[in-house]
């Protein structure tokens, strides 16, 4: 299966219709019909943590997601471009609390831990790497496909 | 339809039906109406999660923060789910350990009335 690329502007509203492009783009990869929710939180939650480091740092640039087809595996990378520290989901998850933010459901003094979102990731892709360079993070995540499942 | 909210006081207790995707756009909109809810010293609530199509982690957020802000009025907010792909993600976070988490509005109403 050829890759599919979506950029989209860093704006909570687009978060959705990236998490159905990608659901649609699993189906046709023939990942199961059990692991499409999974495909489609686990994305939600990376397009989220994208636009908001965005939001925050580079709100003019579009964030990225490329889909497509590994060694029996449907690979989903997000991308953003916006400079942060090195982050790992096992860290993020333990982190002392971040800041709070406005607009997107964490209260003064963030009811959720910072990287909360990555953690979730983990829960659900058995496969999730983090790539963080001073340039920005890519999350990537991979479920079986079609090919692994004949 | 991204998200639909409504709310209506049961014997007492405020319970909040909503509907759609709860997400990094929507969440916003229920956070807010947590707030006011709280505003309004409605400390006793129950969120109706029946008709929920999608929560991520932001969802999640908002559901904590709700339940801290009641919590600082000796207050209670329990959740009404049954569906099991909602349900994953609070068993991925460890949360069913923090919220009650009931099988209908009833059932919660009474849990909510045994309690005190």
């Amino acid at each position: 299966m050829a890759t599919v690329e979506v950029t989209f502007t860093p704006l909570p509203a687009h978060v959705r219709t990236a998490r159905l492009v990608a659901t649609a783009v699993a189906r046709r990869s023939g990942v199961d019909e059990s692991l499409l929710d999974e495909v489609r939180l686990a994305v939600g939650e990376a397009c989220s943590r994208a636009v908001e480091a965005h939001r925050r740092h580079c709100p003019a640039e579009p964030v990225r997601i490329e889909m497509t087809d590994q060694d029996e595996r449907f690979v989903v990378t997000v991308s953003d471009q916006a400079p942060t520290p090195a982050v790992h989901p096992a860290a993020s998850a333990t982190a002392a609390e971040g800041t709070g933010r406005d607009g997107i459901g964490y209260d003064g003094g963030s009811a959720i831990p910072a990287g909360f979102g990555l953690a979730v990731i983990s829960g659900l892709a058995d496969d999730v790497r983090v790539l963080s360079t001073s340039s920005g993070v890519s999350v990537r995540m991979s479920w079986p496909s079609a090919a692994a499942a004949s | 339809m991204d998200l639909k909210l409504g709310h209506y006081n049961k014997d007492g207790i405020e319970v909040v039906d909503v509907e759609g995707e709860i997400d990094v756009y929507t969440a916003p909109r229920l956070r807010e109406l947590l707030i006011d809810l709280v505003n309004k010293n409605n400390y006793q609530l129950v969120v109706n999660m029946e008709k929920v199509e999608f929560l991520d982690s932001t969802g999640l957020g908002v559901l904590v923060g709700g339940l801290k802000r009641v919590r600082a009025h000796d207050g209670s907010l329990d959740l009404v789910c049954t569906q099991e792909r909602i349900l994953k993600i609070f068993r991925i976070t460890g949360l069913t350990k923090v919220f009650g988490i009931h099988e209908t509005v009833d059932q919660a109403i009474a849990a909510k009335k045994s309690e005190k």
